[in-house]
């Protein structure tokens, strides 16, 4: 089955981005394929390259960026909400890219469920 | 394969449950809905709880500085987005009446909303 | 088909899981995730509302969320199931959408 998910939260203020992670993590390893993971709102935030949580916590844009390097994860950055934050190719995390609203609309047409997580 | 004309059309819900200024939901939801107009996919608009709050008329955020995006409710019509539900409890709990909002819906009971949103094929809620 | 409908907020504290009863059909999937675990435990002044729930609804807690915030996953309210994260995976896979009452 293709899951398409949807972050709306950033790391670390809030669990979404972690839910978000443990479903998605857990949805390739049962062999399901992830159509694409969506940033929007602050979940843009999970993108930057310059957070740096201390070394005794979890790295929530690390954990993302594994799953792109190992199962080759669409992670995709709303470039709208991005703008709005601060969020350009400029500070982009390697494993992200920038891209339209409509990847998420893409998405929700393609894959055969939408999850979401959120505040 | 171009991504609008992906032959698939499905049934798309955007639920706003949460009012407007005090948080960007409302806001980047609407551009969300704006931009869904372009795959032409059978998009329904759901308004409940303080969701509600977001079509109320005379909403003024000068003051505090935002945008007033209310208008843009309005504008959806011409992006062919027509089919706007409001849930009548929710409006009664608000002392609000269709009179109250700015944009012409549907009226709906709560139980009414639930089967409607049991038709959809996916569910966006914020 | 039925729906998978997840609650991610302590019913104490605000609305979503009511406004989610109010609008679920008989036979739908409710998950319980992040801070809604809380009304999945026994004892609670919530606990008779998740037992009435669980007789029209299909209730779920993921048990993660639970051990985290101290639940014990034996003593959850009567009628709700502790799924893991494939559990969660499952639940979406076998409704027919996902409905995040965020």
């Amino acid at each position: 089955m293709k899951f398409g998910i949807l972050v709306n939260e950033g790391p670390y203020n809030h669990q979404a981005s972690d839910s978000a992670y443990q479903f998605t993590k857990a949805a390739l390893e049962m062999g399901h394929e992830i159509f694409r993971v969506f940033f929007y709102y602050d979940g843009v935030n999970n993108a930057t390259s310059l957070g740096q949580p201390p070394s005794d916590d979890r790295n929530v844009t690390r954990n993302w960026q594994k799953l792109a390097e190992d199962h080759k994860v669409d992670l995709v950055v709303c470039v709208a909400a991005g703008l709005r934050r601060g969020i350009t190719e400029g500070n982009l995390a390697p494993g992200f890219r920038i891209s339209g609203l409509g990847q998420l609309i893409e998405a929700g047409i393609q894959a055969d469920r939408v999850v979401a997580f959120g505040d | 394969m171009d991504e609008m004309e992906s032959g698939i059309v499905k049934k798309f819900m955007f639920v706003n449950r949460k009012a407007p200024h005090g948080t960007v939901y409302a806001l980047e939801v609407l551009e969300m809905v704006l931009i869904s107009a372009a795959f032409d996919q059978d998009v329904h608009l759901a308004f409940i709880d303080d969701g509600i709050y977001q079509i109320k008329k005379g909403q003024a955020p000068a003051e505090i500085g935002c945008k007033n995006f209310s208008p843009t409710y309005r504008a959806l019509e011409g992006y062919d987005i027509e089919k706007l539900y409001v849930e009548a409890e929710g409006l009664a709990e608000r002392g609000l009446t269709e009179d109250d909002l700015l944009v012409p819906v549907e009226v709906v009971s709560r139980a009414e909303m639930g089967r409607l949103m049991a038709e959809m094929d996916v569910v966006l809620t914020a | 088909m039925s729906m998978l409908h997840t609650v991610n907020k302590s019913p104490f504290e605000r609305n979503n899981l009511d406004s989610c009863l109010g609008h679920a059909q008989p036979g739908d999937a409710i998950l319980l995730i992040e801070d809604a675990v809380y009304a999945a435990m026994a004892g609670t002044a919530m606990a008779g509302k998740i037992a009435d729930a669980a007789k029209t609804f299909r209730v779920h807690v993921l048990g993660p969320d639970l051990k985290a915030r101290g639940g014990d996953p034996a003593k959850v309210v009567a009628g709700v199931t502790v799924v893991d994260y494939t559990g969660f995976v499952d639940l979406a896979a076998r409704n027919k959408a996902v409905n995040a009452w965020l």
